[in-house]
């Protein structure tokens, strides 16, 4: 392992793990007040397609990240007015939301496929980014990978430290007792399962723009499903979700790598370890199950009914 | 997933089917297809589609086709075989190697339905195989990555270790070295047929571990895609991608299933059908290269040409003996060639291969 290699595991790391942080940080606030979106896969997809086309369309990048997170807000508010203005079912209407924007954005995207489209390059600092090993790994990402950063700590403080997250997180724990404060439940509800939703649309954006710069169908290859167990791994926590994402993305390149080497680990087990290396490490330092009681919401999935 | 609407939606059109009352004499001819990934893969599934759509354009309205993508390997697909046959279909094309035994499975409940199945090695009475020679392409660009790589290390993104892709491997490495003996070639498992992320990851890490041209056994042009970025070679899978990789790719291995699904759909009408095994090459045209990259030297083009003409001729076999495996025994004698049940059910690496096959 030298000094270059090392820098290169780190890039792909960050790469690896943007995706994941960003659609898992929009999930961990939509499930603090309350609610349970199972369609994350569903909302990553329809932003991934929807940045590739207005990309393709415009030449302009940023807009097709805004198309993206438009999208998934979209199919954000669709969920939203199932559950929390017709109170169906949260699992059941997160499901199908997937199953949805699968064949959605399969059916949007299909004069796509094979449209090659050149990636968001990354930002070259000179002098800082030619740092061996740190250089890669911190300053030569694309912008992304830093709006990813700035997201997670902005979750973090919102919802510790400012007034509003407060409630939000009341919201998520107990909704009768903030609806008899006064608190409109159902529409601080909304505004956070939009949230979600922004964030997989951007996290789809990441994929289609960045990361594989085309549209292929199915594109998001299970990752909403790994975002998703990030959250209740990382117990609600914004930054344990950050470390988790980092932990797989690079512990998948890794892997990779000592097969690579021509390592003697069978290569299903190596693809294994991801999962088991996040799980195990996320378990160990989320370990006092008490804190954990604490940080779930107490409400998650539960419907709210204001009149009862 | 997405399967599950369209398979609400084919039962629903089969049960209308079935109302109406069964086959009559001007019925068009009914085939179904199954794929394990979804039609816009832009690989391995999508050619099939052409394949699908080259029967609609032959036959006209002597035939109706209908197909259900991104099926998983496993009880799923039996279901949905199961479906087909149970819905008034003549014929049925399942598409992947993990679709062989719910295949047989759903064929010995519908004897009258006839079944194909791709890549696998099981036949039945109604049930007929049929592959084509990957291994015999895999050959030629085995050739031209041995004279195109500098730092004679050429990277492998490979799926699942099944014998189709170790034979493919194999081959590669045995043209590699049969014009630079000193190359070698570093495999990586993605264990998945269809993750452009996980390709493209791959892809990385062979080119961060000195790999300056690309080989891939995956359906998702992402490998292809890094390679133009990076500046390297590499190779398409299934179809050409050279989209991707204006520069970067050097030629792409190409099935083409379109004439054989057309015979095969012509046979069931004609009542000849019968459950063989089919497994053309090069020779037969099911497996073809794409253009070659304009970048490639003349005298490049000409020894892949000279391969690829020995290999239709008969006159090179990739597996010619002596060949040894990965601990140097000799598994077939100079004289002899590896007979194709031993390429169907590979499990071994040649020698020269890098590490470990996974089993």
């Amino acid at each position: 392992m030298d000094v270059e290699t090392l820098g290169a595991i780190g890039g792909a790391m960050s790469r690896a793990a943007t995706p994941l942080a960003l659609a898992a940080v929009g999930e961990l606030v939509t499930e603090k007040a309350g609610v349970l979106n199972l369609g994350v896969e569903g909302m990553m997809l329809a932003g991934a397609v929807a940045a590739f086309a207005v990309t393709v369309a415009t030449g302009n990048p940023l807009l097709g990240i805004l198309a993206a997170m438009a999208a998934g807000m979209l199919l954000a508010l669709l969920f939203g007015v199932l559950t929390l203005s017709l109170m169906a079912n949260q699992v059941a209407t997160g499901l199908a939301l997937t199953i949805f924007g699968i064949g959605l954005s399969a059916f949007v995207g299909r004069d796509f496929v094979g449209t090659p489209l050149t990636a968001l390059a990354p930002i070259h600092l000179p002098v800082l980014s030619d740092i061996p090993l740190i250089g890669p790994l911190i300053f030569g990402q694309d912008p992304l990978v830093y709006v990813t950063f700035v997201l997670v700590g902005g979750v973090s403080w919102f919802l510790m430290r400012s007034r509003a997250g407060l409630i939000v997180r009341a919201v998520g724990e107990n909704h009768d007792a903030a609806h008899a404060l006064g608190y409109d439940v159902i529409a601080i509800r909304y505004r956070a399962v939009l949230f979600g939703g922004a964030m997989g649309g951007l996290a789809g954006a990441y994929l289609s723009l960045v990361y594989t710069p085309m549209w292929v169908e199915n594109m998001t290859a299970g990752r909403g499903w790994i975002a998703l167990a990030l959250v209740v791994f990382a117990t609600w926590k914004p930054w344990r979700v950050l470390v988790g994402a980092y932990l797989f993305g690079g512990v998948t390149i890794v892997q990779l790598h000592i097969q690579g080497m021509g390592g003697a680990i069978p290569s299903q087990l190596l693809s294994m370890l991801p999962y088991l290396a996040t799980i195990g490490v996320l378990v160990l330092i989320s370990r006092d199950a008490l804190r954990i009681r604490l940080n779930a919401p107490a409400c998650i999935g539960k419907v709210f009914h204001p009149e009862s | 997933m997405r399967t599950s609407i369209i398979r609400m939606l084919v039962g629903a059109a089969l049960a209308a089917g079935l109302a109406t009352g069964g086959a009559q004499a001007d019925e068009p001819t009914k085939v179904g297809f199954i794929y394990v990934g979804p039609v816009g893969d832009f690989g391995w599934s999508h050619q099939h589609d052409q394949g699908r759509q080259a029967l609609e354009k032959a036959f006209g309205d002597k035939v109706k086709t209908s197909f259900v993508e991104s099926v998983q390997e496993g009880a799923d697909a039996e279901r949905v075989v199961r479906q087909f046959a149970a819905g008034g279909y003549d014929l049925v094309f399942t598409t992947s190697f993990g679709f062989m035994n719910p295949t047989l499975k759903v064929a010995q409940q519908f004897p009258k339905v006839k079944f194909e199945h791709a890549t696998g090695y099981k036949r039945s009475a109604n049930v007929a195989t049929y592959a084509a020679r990957f291994y015999e392409g895999r050959y030629v660009i085995g050739v031209i990555a041995g004279l195109t790589t500098k730092s004679k290390v050429v990277g492998y993104v490979a799926s699942f270790p099944i014998p189709e892709v170790v034979s493919g491997i194999n081959a590669f490495a045995r043209g590699l070295h049969s014009v630079n003996p000193e190359a070698q070639v570093k495999v990586i498992w993605v264990n998945s047929w269809y993750d452009p992320g996980k390709e493209r990851e791959a892809a990385e890490t062979l080119i961060a571990q000195g790999a300056d041209v690309l080989s891939q056994h995956t359906d998702s042009p992402a490998p292809v895609q890094v390679a133009e970025e990076k500046g390297i070679f590499a190779f398409g899978q299934a179809s050409d991608m050279s989209r991707f990789g204006p520069h970067a790719q050097l030629t792409a291995i190409v099935d083409n299933w379109n004439e054989y699904y057309i015979d095969r759909v012509k046979a069931v009408m004609d009542g000849t059908w019968k459950a063989e095994d089919t497994w053309g090459g090069l020779a037969a045209g099911m497996v073809h290269l794409a253009p070659y990259n304009a970048a490639l030297p003349a005298d490049v083009v000409e020894k892949a040409e000279a391969v690829r003409k020995a290999i239709v001729d008969g006159s090179l076999h990739p597996f010619a003996g002596p060949l040894k495996n990965q601990a140097g025994q000799e598994i077939v004698p100079a004289g002899q060639v590896l007979a194709d049940d031993k390429i169907l059910s590979m499990d071994w690496y040649i020698e020269g291969v890098q590490g470990q096959l996974p089993k």
